[in-house]
């Protein structure tokens, strides 16, 4: 074999090597979108039966499945709102002023990111149910602002590493209070960090299954209502709407990845 | 003049600092803080004959922990974790080499086509597997049409399918550690290696490898401890064969009703999550890194 020739077959078994694992990851993809046009009617809904595209109309039927979908994005909107609100305000503090049990704090930080989740899960259910606080939407909200917090700090923190404090010491030598310099100078430098954080905020909230399972009272999410089915088998029309979720997030993110490419050029 | 002094320091320091940080501190103790200490208090609670649970000291949970039965599923949990973490080194490690180093325009797309499937929840995903992989599934189908198989075979509900649903879902949590380490390698470096004649193999072992473990320790981290929690993986795929510390802790907060007990078994995440964060630590291993 000549040093081009096993140059070459070095690159084409790369290429090769990369293609199975993107088939990997797209394949049960794939199985829900090729399903979701099934026309079976009977359970478990496996075998082919021929395409249709009467699930997409039968979705907006199902007013239980669609009732979770509203759920998940209301808890995903609550809990992205609050946790980069509360998130942003404290990696500022936390960045610019010392105090006793920082370290505490910083270390409480870790937790969720490094913790299984059914251990936060069961912790804050036992904590409900200790104070009483009856389980539903609210305790949703408060169990994923926790676990979305330290996402937005550490995106944030990121940020704040490269940060010039002399711009908004600058900002009040001028004459504006701290109030006027949070919002025109520390807020438009962190909003990448801010951005992606909320972002991240957002995705793991939607996704999320194991800690909402524990602490959801009668209220279903989406993940839960797909769980739920699952014992069942999981009928077309959530592989459908499944589908059509993947489209719009991918849109959405096409969206806003080329909006931020125009940014950077001006 | 003192009582102005400090008055304005409160109003300067103090005030602007309590706001900053109070929220989140608060966030932190009520729903971390608390919780764990709650969890801590519950693994000694013992349960009344109504199976409510009353604040009388026990340690009979612990005693039930080396139950014979509990201890085969810490030693299945043990293994699918160490399995799932290696496959996804295996995999995830040429797989971010090639991805991060490759010259071609398309460097963004390939990264970003690694996150995309996470965007579908995951138990659709993993839904999507068992779909594939049954008696009636796609892999059935094509085995059985090119004559691989007469009899169609089940390749679910066992620790095989199980470590398979495991990879797939924390795969990227492998790909995102290595791929940064591996980006931030210096090439320049691996030209001085061959020049100085050392081969592709001696290279990687001696260059690539040191300078990328960072990657492979925080990618493991963020791969095992999750993976014993995991108990809709090995609910789905595994049907009760290749059950979890994180189906036990379930089951007793679901169907079994015994929270004390479910307490005491989270107490084993804890410490096996705080020794392998120690051992990471102490390996010069950096915790902004596990942050995603």
């Amino acid at each position: 074999m000549t040093r081009a020739s096993k140059k070459r077959a070095g690159k084409i078994s790369s290429v090769v090597f990369c293609c199975l694992v993107y088939i990997f990851l797209f394949l049960p993809i794939a199985v829900v979108v090729v399903n979701s046009f099934n026309a079976t009617t009977s359970k478990p809904y496996l075998i082919w039966k021929g395409f249709t595209l009467n699930w997409y109309a039968t979705l907006w039927e199902n007013t239980a499945l669609l009732e979770s979908f509203g759920n998940t994005i209301l808890l995903a909107a609550m809990s992205t709102l609050l946790a980069t609100i509360i998130g942003t305000i404290g990696a500022v503090g936390m960045y610019k002023y010392k105090f006793r049990g920082k370290s505490v704090i910083d270390g409480l930080l870790y937790v969720p990111v490094v913790i299984p989740e059914i251990v936060l899960g069961i912790s804050l259910l036992i904590l409900f149910a200790n104070v009483n606080i009856p389980r539903g939407i609210l305790t949703l909200v408060l169990a994923h602002v926790t676990f979305c917090i330290p996402f937005v700090i550490f995106n944030v923190r990121a940020r704040l590493a490269g940060y010039d404090n002399s711009v908004e010491e600058a900002s009040m030598d001028l004459g504006a209070n701290r109030i006027v310099t949070f919002f025109e100078i520390t807020l438009p430098v962190l909003a990448p960090g801010i951005g992606g954080g909320a972002l991240l905020a957002f995705t793991l909230s939607i996704d999320d299954v194991i800690i909402s399972y524990f602490v959801n009272g009668q209220t279903k999410t989406y993940p839960l209502k797909v769980m739920e089915s699952i014992k069942s088998g999981v009928s077309p029309d959530v592989n459908a709407l499944s589908s059509l979720l993947l489209v719009g997030t991918i849109a959405l993110v096409l969206a806003t990845q080329s909006n931020i490419f125009k940014k950077g050029k001006e | 003049m003192a009582k102005g002094k400090s008055k304005h320091k409160w109003r300067a320091n103090t005030l602007p600092a309590l706001i900053m940080v109070g929220p989140v501190s608060f966030w932190m103790l009520i729903f971390i803080a608390v919780p764990l200490i709650y969890v801590f208090v519950m693994s000694f609670c013992s349960l009344d004959e109504y199976y409510n649970v009353t604040y009388k000291f026990t340690l009979s949970n612990y005693r039930r922990l080396i139950d014979i039965d509990y201890l085969k599923i810490y030693g299945q949990s043990l293994l699918i974790a160490l399995l799932t973490t290696f496959f996804c080194i295996l995999v995830a490690y040429p797989f971010s080499y090639l991805i991060a180093r490759t010259k071609s325009k398309k460097k963004n797309l390939l990264y970003m086509l690694v996150i995309i499937p996470f965007w579908t929840n995951s138990l659709i995903r993993i839904y999507g597997w068992r779909t594939f992989l049954g008696t009636s599934g796609w892999l059935n189908t094509i085995l059985h049409f090119f004559h691989i198989l007469k009899e169609p075979v089940d390749f679910l509900f066992n620790k095989g399918a199980t470590v398979l649903g495991m990879v797939y879902c924390l795969f990227p949590f492998m790909v995102l550690p290595l791929y940064t380490a591996i980006e931030k390698l210096d090439t320049s470096l691996l030209e001085a290696s061959s020049d100085l004649g050392a081969r592709k193999g001696a290279t990687f072992w001696e260059i690539v490898l040191p300078l990328t473990s960072s990657g492979i320790f925080s990618g493991s981290i963020m791969v095992f401890i999750p993976t014993l929690g995991y108990f809709f993986v090995s609910d789905i795929l595994g049907g009760g064969n290749a059950d979890l510390i994180g189906n036990l802790i379930e089951r007793q907060f679901q169907s079994g009703n015994n929270w004390p007990l479910g307490a005491a078994l989270s107490i084993i995440l804890i410490v096996v999550t705080l020794i392998l964060v120690k051992i990471y630590q102490k390996m010069g291993g950096d915790m902004d890194s596990l942050g995603v």
